[in-house]
């Protein structure tokens, strides 16, 4: 089922590109305050369920997981600025199935320390007891720090992620589709529970896997579940093309937006695709407040809380290569260049050419005469929207317009309660202006995407 | 209560443990691989006031074969993870454990370990795991890593080595489990705003487990579940895994046919290496339960009659009332038995026998609750919540 588009009031003829949202749990980087006093559990099952419910009662596309296989390192010690620890996001979403029933629920689940057979199972048991709602963010990890938690170990090479990440893919959902959709017949009289060649057998030989057998698993409601993909490499979006529903991008600029929506929904054709087929979703971070002014001071609290003085130095130090702790985070950036052989960080995204960034950063702290502290805030996560419930509508609305997205992923800066003003405030504007659904016209994550069921139409 | 307490856990498959039970008038076949199917089970059990179920699961179609795919179209195939699906009964739920199996084998031990964690935390302590070996070359075909030799009943005498070797691989996969979930202390997240810091790391501990399948650093990403360390469980048949179980496991299943044979294998538990709290020992059973003895064994004949076999099964098989049925489990609990996993014949005719008819019984006997006294399973089963390994490191 397609949702509806129903024309917007007041402007016959015209009908407005419609908005997709999703809710992301709060994470384990810095975008996450915990310093609030309104900051709760990251752990108890009450905090997802309020989270995923807000999201639901916002009438929202789905919910969002991330996943990190091994606690983040700094100087070789446990990074212990951020929030950390969080649960198996399948689990997690699986009990969310009980407690929603329309929200999407999607999971990021490593496809390189995961075997295609038992993960594929996973998925479609989630998409099983969700009724049609489960999603799958593929990511894929090189590093051997994450691989020593894992039989399979170490390192992949960088040039085989994408490789893996494909095969792993087209392997699932070939066990997806190998019971035929009436498979099972649970007759039992004369006692046929399944039908002749309703399971079929997988016999995959490939670079990466080779599996013989049957599934264990009537195909799922929705065919095949959601597959989200993040990823800004021309690998990145050439795999996005070829293989997702959704992709989870960065936000930038309506520019940047505008010209990473026309190059990846371009690559569609070449793989039989058409642009509505797969949805482009960025990230996006927002304040809200009842005036310009205070939603700007708003925003500068939350950087504040965001950037507490040791994460202002534990970010120079992984610019730097170095120690820094000896430096005041109110104080001025040090004299000494970085450190290019240095290594500070393990287990999250590296800086690529420091001493370009360094040039930068000093120049601009001299000018604006800032402390290590306000540097960080200045150069780091400023959020993506920022202003009245009407000018965040405006803005969201204005992006999906012009093509630079189909909607976003949001990432409330507070657990559980961070989408309740969005949801309160924001999404009633962007229902009254008909760009967003005022209820749900579907039951699967395949239906609010608007996306085909895969097999359904051949 | 008057006599020491049994406990009682309720074994769900499919549609019960006979073959045929999906074609009794009362099976739902159809609704099997639903969430309200496995909702109104659980459901059921939690009204009996049981103290667990476990979920059966396996990385492979079930057969009737040892090993491979039997072709046969006549019989329920297909389950679902069974730990998400325990998951997904968390929150419809608020006393009774969760005990899904989850394999050891071809698994990765840091992913069992932190989804049975967090069962435990979306379950608020009621999580408990059943650790399993898969030994079939069947199964490991679906993973392409390992090649296994073909399991059948005449040559299994000459794969003692192979099943061993997946029981110690087994044993070194609880062993990373326990350790992760102590890999946090539990006050290890302090929020100290004036310090900056989310968590004390002194408090978050590397585990450097190196086996001879896999190695695992650690910490855990999960902190650590509510109940420490959830309930590890294992089937035990005989020697070596019933070693597995007394050196791995909080509480195993054994399968003893008469009262002489469940005090040898209490003797031969009992004889076993063994560190910490002792082994709590339940034997499994299946039932058919009726009003009286003649219409249960009637009605497993006339299953036996669709499934064209005399049902068997690895575990003693009872059919008659729950009067019997509770004398029976007090005569053999005086050779040790402290608790039963039941097996219903057939989901839910058996299943209420057991939730209505033997708790009843039961509890005229004095043996059984009134009100669930617990809302953690090992508050159930009367286990201790452990301190963790490194608490008293840090303390002193």
């Amino acid at each position: 089922m397609i949702a509806s588009t129903d024309p917007p009031p007041g402007r016959p003829g015209h009908v407005p590109r419609r908005i997709h949202l999703a809710a992301h749990f709060p994470g384990v980087n810095n975008t996450t305050v915990w310093t609030d006093p309104r900051s709760g559990s990251q752990i108890d099952f009450a905090s997802f369920q309020h989270l995923a419910r807000t999201a639901e009662r916002g009438k929202f596309d789905f919910f969002f997981l991330a996943e990190g296989l091994r606690l983040r390192e700094l100087k070789g010690r446990i990074h212990d600025l951020d929030v950390v620890g969080r649960p198996e996001a399948l689990t997690v979403l699986a009990a969310l199935a009980a407690v929603t029933e329309r929200l999407g629920l999607a999971g990021t689940v490593n496809a390189t320390f995961n075997e295609p057979y038992e993960l594929a199972r996973r998925l479609a048991t989630v998409d099983h007891l969700s009724d049609g709602r489960a999603a799958w963010n593929v990511v894929t990890t090189s590093d051997a720090f994450t691989g020593e938690n894992f039989r399979r170990g170490g390192y992949l090479d960088r040039a085989d992620r994408y490789t893996r990440a494909a095969e792993f893919v087209r392997l699932a959902r070939e066990l997806w589709d190998s019971w035929q959709p009436d498979a099972i017949a649970a007759n039992p009289e004369p006692g046929v529970f399944v039908r002749p060649d309703g399971i079929g057998t997988i016999d995959h030989q490939g670079r990466h896997f080779t599996i013989a057998g049957q599934f264990t698993l009537p195909r799922s409601p929705q065919g095949h579940p959601v597959i989200i993909q993040a990823g800004d490499s021309d690998e990145g979006r050439e795999f996005a093309a070829a293989t997702a529903d959704v992709v989870f991008s960065r936000h930038g600029t309506l520019d940047e937006g505008r010209a990473f929506y026309a190059d990846v929904k371009g690559r569609l054709a070449r793989h039989g695709r058409e642009p509505d087929d797969l949805k482009i979703m960025p990230a996006a971070t927002f304040a809200l407040g009842d005036t310009e002014e205070e939603a700007a001071e708003n925003a500068a609290e939350i950087r504040r809380h965001q950037v507490s003085p040791q994460t202002a130095i534990a970010y120079l130090e992984q610019v730097w290569g170095r120690d820094m702790s000896a430096y005041d985070p109110e104080g001025p950036l040090p004299d000494i260049e970085p450190d290019t052989d240095g290594e500070v960080s393990q287990g999250r995204v590296r800086l690529d050419d420091r001493l370009a960034i360094a040039a930068k950063w000093r120049a601009l702290a001299e000018e604006r005469r800032l402390s290590i502290r306000e540097l960080v805030i200045e150069v780091t996560g400023r959020q993506s929207f920022v202003g009245t419930p009407e000018t965040v509508a405006g803005r969201i609305d204005a992006f999906v317009q012009a093509a630079a997205a189909d909607g976003f992923i949001l990432v409330p800066h507070l657990t559980p309660g961070g989408l309740d003003d969005f949801v309160d405030r924001v999404v009633p504007i962007l229902q009254e202006r008909g760009v967003f659904r005022a209820e749900y016209t579907g039951t699967t994550l395949r239906d609010h995407l608007g996306l085909a069921v895969p097999g359904a139409a051949a | 209560m008057t006599g020491a307490p049994l406990h009682l856990a309720v074994a769900l498959d499919a549609a019960g443990w006979h073959p045929a039970a999906w074609r009794d008038p009362v099976a739902r076949p159809r609704e099997l691989f639903t969430a309200g199917y496995w909702a109104k089970l659980v459901g059921e059990a939690e009204r009996g006031l049981i103290d667990f179920v476990t979920i059966e699961d396996a990385l492979g179609l079930q057969s009737s074969r040892p090993d491979g795919p039997d072709g046969r179209l006549d019989l329920v195939r297909g389950r679902f993870d069974a730990v998400l699906l325990a998951a997904r009964l968390a929150p419809l739920t608020s006393a009774i454990g969760l005990v899904p199996t989850a394999t050891t084998t071809h698994t990765e031990p840091f992913h069992v370990a932190i989804g049975i964690a967090t069962l435990d935390h979306v379950s608020g302590g009621r999580a408990g795991w059943r650790a399993q070996v898969s030994a079939r070359a069947s199964d490991a075909a679906h993973f392409g890593r390992r090649t296994f030799p073909e399991v059948t009943p005449e040559t299994i005498g000459e794969h003692q080595g192979h099943i061993a070797g997946l029981l110690a691989e087994a044993a070194d996969a609880v062993e990373v489990a326990r350790r992760l979930w102590d890999s946090w202390e539990d006050d290890a997240e302090i929020r100290d705003v004036a310090t900056g810091r989310f968590v004390d790391r002194d408090r978050l501990h590397y585990i450097d487990f190196t086996g001879s399948r896999f190695s695992v650093k650690g910490p855990s990403i999960t902190p650590r579940p509510p109940q420490g360390q959830p309930v590890v469980t294992a089937l035990a048949h005989a020697r070596p895994a019933q070693e597995f179980a007394a050196g791995s496991a909080d509480v195993v299943y054994v399968t003893p046919h008469d009262r002489e044979q469940a005090r040898s294998v209490v003797a031969e538990l009992r004889s076993l290496p063994r560190a910490g709290e002792p082994l709590k020992i339940f034997a499994d059973l299946v039932v058919f339960l009726d009003g009286d003895t003649g219409r249960a064994v009637e009605r497993r004949t006339r299953l036996d009659e669709l499934d064209g076999a005399e049902f068997a099964s690895d575990a003693a098989v009872f059919a008659g009332t729950a009067e019997d049925l509770a004398d029976l489990l007090l005569d053999w609990a005086q050779t040790g038995i402290q608790g039963y996993r039941l097996r219903p014949g057939v989901v839910p005719h058996d299943l209420k026998g057991i939730t209505r008819g033997l708790t009843s019984a039961l509890r005229r006997r004095g043996v059984f609750r009134d009100a669930y006294e617990a809302d953690t399973l090992r508050g159930l089963l009367g286990l201790p919540r452990p301190a963790g390994r490194h608490r008293r490191a840090s303390t002193s």
